[in-house]
């Protein structure tokens, strides 16, 4: 469903068409779409650290954000991810703040 | 009806009040090049004037009369649009391979984007042509001065219009052309005076940057990114500014993806238009994105690189957002890792985990 509008059916989010074999569809084999699943969560968690939250892929079709404490949501894609991770961590999740900036350039020079 | 395209395209036609929509709107219908063209014409106010100056396919106008298409209109803009296309499948009307909407001079143009891409009948039907903006040369000056509306229009346009060039003076129009180019560095520039105006041109999108042909010879449109940083002396309104990023190393799509929803769910108001072509890692060609405010269209994968430039490009054109750190926050993002780093990185987010 649409966080939006309400509207059921969903839409394909434009950050599923993925770069990879099949590209800018949804992948058609099993094995590089749950690559490529594992891959978003890996690099959503590497964000979602900053504010206490994790994601998690649940079944292949959609993802879980979970806090410490056992607060989760489901979530279909990435569009619906950052409104669901502001509500959970009750932070605003902006990648315009300094704090924030700084913590994923440590990340990225520090790897 | 076989000879349709699977997605009927549909162009916006906005501009401010006064700013010769509709005069252009009429010359493009008696152009033969926009045979096969629905119009929807939205009006604000009591009586839709409009309706009346535009008298050809009138059974295929709809007027939609409840107000400004941004606020209040979405719904009945869908409801006009699906019954357009239900009167051309059942053949109520004659086939028509484009649709063209005149929104009030007040109109936020992103709503109707959206529409098409909420709708779940609209989407597998319809999807987004060009934005055209048209703009007073005479008066077009003052209303980017004054309304931040007309600088949102002109931002989000794939073509711009001038008015109204025959009344103007030369000096005025060299400031606008100059005030236009910073707002929207990439869009077509058209005007209304030129008898050669090239009407199919409007509506054509193989010149826009989603497309493979989608580019200037080397490759962008924006090409002089350090004239365009430079916000005019203006007041509040006019901090819609535009820049380049040109970035070096190759971009992981994924990071890249989180980094924009994240700065789109945050600022996507502000965010009046993203556009570029990315060299993705792992990937030979560059892919083309763009975006309006909340909504990116699908990606797509372009041809071959341009020139032998292989960094990427990304165009945006934000209303009030710090260039320097929008950039860098990109950087930080959505660079792509070197193959050993991605590990590291992982641990590193690990222990935060823990440690937080």
């Amino acid at each position: 469903m649409c966080s939006l509008c309400g509207v059921l059916g969903g839409n394909e989010h434009w950050a599923d068409a993925v770069a990879r074999p099949g590209v800018f569809t949804r992948n058609v084999e099993r094995i590089d779409r749950r690559r490529e699943r594992a891959n978003r969560v890996r690099v959503a968690n590497r964000v979602l650290a900053g504010f206490g939250v994790t994601l998690s892929d649940w079944q292949g079709a959609s993802f879980v954000l979970s806090t410490h404490t056992g607060k989760s949501e489901i979530i279909e894609d990435l569009g619906h991810l950052w409104p669901a991770a502001e509500r959970l961590s009750g932070r605003s999740c902006d990648p315009l703040t300094i704090d924030i900036i700084e913590r994923m350039e440590a990340v990225r020079d520090g790897g | 009806m076989a000879d349709n395209p699977a997605f009927t395209p549909v162009n916006l036609l906005t501009g401010f009040l006064g700013s010769g929509k509709t005069t252009l709107l009429k010359r493009l219908l008696t152009d033969p090049a926009l045979a096969e063209t629905a119009v929807l014409i939205n009006e604000f106010g009591e009586v839709g004037l409009d309706h009346y100056l535009l008298e050809r396919i009138d059974e295929m106008m709809v007027l939609l009369q409840s107000g400004c298409l941004c606020c209040t209109v979405r719904g009945e803009l869908a409801d006009a649009l699906r019954d357009l296309h239900s009167r051309r499948e059942r053949g109520l009307i004659p086939n028509f391979k484009r649709v063209v909407i005149e929104s009030t001079g007040l109109a936020d143009p992103f709503p109707v984007l959206s529409t098409l891409k909420a709708d779940p009948v609209l989407r597998h039907h319809f999807r987004p042509g060009n934005v055209i903006t048209t703009v007073d040369a005479v008066n077009g000056m003052r209303q980017f001065d004054t309304y931040i509306e007309s600088n949102r229009q002109a931002a989000i346009a794939d073509r711009l219009v001038l008015t109204k060039t025959d009344i103007a003076d030369e000096a005025g129009l060299t400031r606008l052309l100059e005030r236009l180019r910073r707002i929207n560095p990439d869009a077509a520039l058209l005007s209304t005076a030129d008898e050669a105006l090239d009407i199919a041109g409007l509506f054509d999108e193989s010149q826009a940057t989603r497309g493979s042909l989608a580019q200037s010879p080397s490759g962008f449109y924006c090409e002089t990114p350090a004239m365009l940083e430079t916000a005019d002396g203006g007041t509040h309104q006019a901090a819609v500014t535009s820049f380049v990023m040109s970035v070096e190393g190759a971009i992981d799509w994924t990071a890249f993806g989180v980094w924009l929803t994240m700065l789109l769910n945050r600022h996507g108001e502000r965010v009046l238009r993203v556009k570029g072509i990315l060299n993705l890692e792992g990937e030979a060609r560059p892919v083309a994105i763009h975006g309006v405010q909340h909504l990116v269209h699908p990606p797509t994968h372009m041809e071959a690189w341009p020139s032998d430039d292989r960094r990427s490009h990304i165009v945006f054109i934000v209303d009030g957002l710090d260039a320097s750190l929008l950039k860098r926050s990109f950087e930080a993002f959505a660079l792509a890792a070197p193959v050993p780093s991605i590990a590291g990185g992982t641990q590193a987010v690990r222990q935060d985990v823990q440690t937080s």
